[in-house]
């Protein structure tokens, strides 16, 4: 083989790991990621039962109920709306009422919301990103004024 | 005064590290040896500060100094020992000492080898190295100075944060910078090369046993930091595909490239330009991996706005590292003379493939960690990309990969025989497909991803060790022989085969996880509940005391098939002066399995609500990772490169040692 003959292998063979990978990365962009929003959003975009999104907001004062066997039910809510959310397993650590979190799963038909994971913030200063800035965008965020300053 | 002092070292490395770049790029440019030899001294004098500032914080957490700001935010006086020194790097001032640190003690070693590496070259490393090392003295005297005092000074302070209180947190972060900082070495020798105009195989030679001693820290660091976040999150996951994860898988999987594309260099002298292209690339990940974590940038796009100090400094530093060396890359590459020739099926062609994949397996990361970000800058969307799309992405390219693995190392250099190749694997082959059909068989209606996983793995260990069969035995030679033959192969080949037989050890882990088995349930004392062939019963749950935080403490018997076992402790923690509760999960290890259980919420009414997981073969995960750096860690002390600087690495001389000079 000459030079050139070796040198379009190496280029043939990258295009095509190149082409499957990009193939790849848009199918996945179509099908595996999942948009965040408020209780707000979700009567906005009228989000379909069955579609996977983050829910995120405050747990609503009074709201949690426990069932058995470990299964939870409590109301997401934001300045507008509030959204009822079921959950089946272990809290995270910082789960109160009037906290900020975050939570995966899907709608069902009768409107509440299934989730498979709830996290809430990592520590005292920090809570669910996502959870702060939609506030912010509402106008219901106090809480730089009184956070500690941020370390890590 | 001491705290003073360690502020005014950190300035006059600055200074130093100034002449350290000066100085010897322009002797190195008029080949004035008298200035080149300002490299080697003035390296080994900005070690000595940084060690002495380092010393200075450290000695200020010891003796609890609360009159220092970081230490106020991240100690206490009732901490323990250990974390109130592990609590000097657990901050983000801390932590960016120990990486100039580092790399001031990687820049030391390359100053005392210069038996070894060619003058000129070494003036030129240690010049780019000096930049890097200005680069981040700056963004910590003008951003995170670790030295700040607050006046008054408070009589107690704020705590490290819980989660990090931990003997992992110790480990874990000295290993990740020895490994990404270590990656700044071969981009400063890449860089020194593109500025010289001259690359050849001594240089690979040269850079090879760094690279490697890099890559097997960064091994144990990701390892260690998996293991971390499975036992203290509580969560029972060891990878959730989390950015500050990727942060630092990224640059293990272009450092991995490089490591083979070195390879290349070295044997054939070929594949030079893609090799200094990939040493950019891996440390520019490394920078990349170290703006994401200590920005902000993560935590929230929004608060990286608001505060854009240290961002847009950290910013800064990565368009000028990576943008400079691109430039630099660009403008000299060209000049470098063509390498060897290969047939694509050959040892080369296979290392090709293999930096192929790997390249593009580190981009769709790439693509995954950056794309929520951008799209949020760009559109305001909110996303998040998670565990499916990398899995959907980075395994079909990284699977095909591992198939490779055996096949690249049993070609032959410059011209292969893929036929021949493939019939001394026919042994390999099979084994790994009786191992598989056996699994199939024995766990019938189990995922068929474990099997098929299990025997990639299998296939992966067994295709490592034929290398040393087929070096060391044909038939009718005796067992003694064998074994003389097999023991007198280099130690390259045999970090080689065990690096290997390392990545195949935790495929075997990771397929394991398909079998994992959970339970959950609200629990009072002596009710049980059971994952796989486990069962776990609530003996009591006891308050304690300790003196930084109360916990609660569940005692569970852990029973196997209605035979006992022992017992494990799961505790609920409250860290008193944050008022931040945490987790511990109680792990009991039942040969490579693991059972784990994890205490949830304590009930008003003295119930529990518990989560108990079963976890086969969960420690060859970790195991593997250790085996693949044993590997690369063997290869180091081969005969060819122990002449070379790599061995001095672990006896650097004591900070304090300036020469005379």
């Amino acid at each position: 083989m000459t030079r050139k003959q070796r040198r379009l292998t190496l280029i043939g063979v990258a295009g095509c790991i190149l082409a499957v990978a990009l193939g790849l990365v848009l199918f996945a962009m179509n099908d595996t990621i999942v948009f965040f929003n408020s209780p707000a959003d979700v009567q906005a975009k009228n989000v379909q039962p069955g579609t996977r999104f983050r829910l995120g907001g405050l747990v609503k004062e009074g709201s949690v109920q426990r069932g058995a066997n470990q299964q939870v039910s409590f109301e997401v809510m934001d300045a507008q709306s509030s959204i009822r959310v079921n959950y089946n397993g272990l809290l995270p650590d910082l789960f109160r009422e009037g906290q900020g979190i975050v939570a995966e799963g899907a709608l069902d038909p009768s409107g509440i919301f299934k989730a498979d994971t709830v996290l809430a913030k990592h520590d005292e200063n920090y809570m669910p990103r996502e959870v702060a800035d939609a506030l912010k965008k509402q106008g219901h965020w106090q809480g730089e004024a009184n956070a500690a300053p941020q370390t890590q | 005064m001491l705290v003073e002092a360690g502020h005014f070292a950190l300035a006059l490395a600055l200074g130093l590290s100034l002449i350290q770049f000066v100085v010897p790029l322009w002797g190195a440019r008029s080949n004035d040896p008298v200035l080149m030899a300002v490299a080697p001294a003035a390296a080994l004098a900005v070690l000595a500060c940084l060690a002495f500032a380092f010393l200075a914080l450290t000695v200020a957490y010891v003796t609890s100094d609360f009159s220092v700001i970081n230490v106020v935010e991240n100690s206490h006086s009732t901490k323990p020992m250990i974390y109130k020194i592990s609590g000097v790097w657990g901050n983000h001032e801390g932590s960016m000492l120990l990486w100039v640190l580092i790399l001031a003690l990687f820049g030391a070693v390359v100053a005392l080898s210069r038996n070894t590496v060619p003058v000129k070259l070494q003036a030129n490393t240690l010049a780019v190295q000096g930049l890097v090392t200005i680069a981040f003295l700056l963004f910590i005297l003008m951003t995170s100075n670790p030295f700040t005092r607050i006046m008054p000074a408070p009589s107690e302070g704020q705590d490290l944060n819980p989660l990090l209180q931990d003997p992992g947190l110790a480990i874990h972060p000295p290993l990740l910078y020895i490994g990404y900082v270590g990656f700044s070495i071969s981009f400063a020798f890449a860089c020194a090369a593109l500025i010289d105009g001259r690359i050849d195989a001594v240089w690979a030679r040269i850079v090879r046993p760094w690279t490697l001693g890099a890559w097997v820290f960064l091994t144990l660091g990701i390892a260690m930091g998996s293991y971390w976040a499975y036992y203290e999150l509580g969560w029972g996951g060891w990878w959730f595909w989390d950015p500050v994860e990727n942060a630092s898988l990224m640059p293990w999987l272009a450092g991995t490239a490089l490591l083979h594309s070195t390879v290349v260099m070295e044997k054939r002298d070929a594949l030079k330009v893609w090799t200094i292209l990939l040493a950019i690339l891996t440390f520019s990940l490394s920078l990349l991996g170290t703006f994401l974590v200590r920005s902000g940038v993560l935590t929230s796009v929004h608060s990286f706005a608001v505060d854009p100090e240290r961002g847009v400094f950290i910013l800064g530093i990565l368009i000028v590292f990576i943008g400079g060396s691109l430039a630099l890359f660009a403008w000299r590459a060209p000049m470098l003379k063509q390498g060897g020739l290969f047939a694509p099926v050959s040892r080369e062609g296979a290392l090709v493939l293999n930096n192929l994949l790997l390249a593009t397996a580190c981009a769709t990361v790439f693509v995954g960690t950056l794309y929520p970000l951008a799209l949020e800058v760009l559109t305001g969307d909110k996303i998040s990309v998670g565990a499916p799309f990398f899995n959907f992405t980075f395994l079909p390219l990284v699977i095909p990969l591992l198939f490779l693995v055996p096949i690249g190392q049993t070609l032959a250099w410059k011209r292969g025989n893929l036929l021949g190749t493939v019939q001394r694997l026919y042994a390999v082959f099979g084994i790994a497909l009786l191992v598989t059909l056996a699994l199939v068989a024995f766990r019938d209606g189990g995922p068929v991803a474990a099997p098929l996983g299990i025997g990639l793995g299998a296939y992966l260990v067994l295709g490592a060790l034929n290398e040393i069969v087929t070096r060391s035995w044909s038939r009718g030679t005796p067992l003694a022989t064998v074994w003389r033959k097999a023991a007198g192969l280099p130690r390259s080949t045999w970090g080689t085969v065990i690096a290997h037989a390392g990545v195949g050890v935790t495929v075997i882990g990771i397929a394991a996880t398909a079998w994992d088995a959970e339970g959950l349930g609200t629990l009072k004392a002596g009710d049980s509940m059971s994952a796989g062939p486990y069962q776990a019963r609530l003996e009591r749950v006891v308050p304690r005391q300790e003196a930084n935080y109360r916990e609660d403490v569940a005692l569970m018997r852990i029973f196997r098939n209605g035979q006992e076992l022992g017992t494990v402790e799961t505790m609920k923690r409250l860290y008193v002066t944050r008022g931040m509760p945490t987790t511990e999960a109680g792990i009991m290890t039942v040969g490579l399995s693991q059972v784990y259980v994890s205490i949830g919420e304590v009930h008003a009414d003295g119930t529990i609500g518990m989560r108990i997981y079963h976890k086969p073969l969960v420690l060859l995960i970790w195991l593997g990772a250790v085996v693949m750096a044993a590997g690369g860690g063997l290869s180091l002390t081969d005969r060819r490169l122990r002449i070379g600087a790599p061995t001095r690495a672990r006896t650097a001389p004591p900070a304090s040692a300036v020469p005379a000079e």
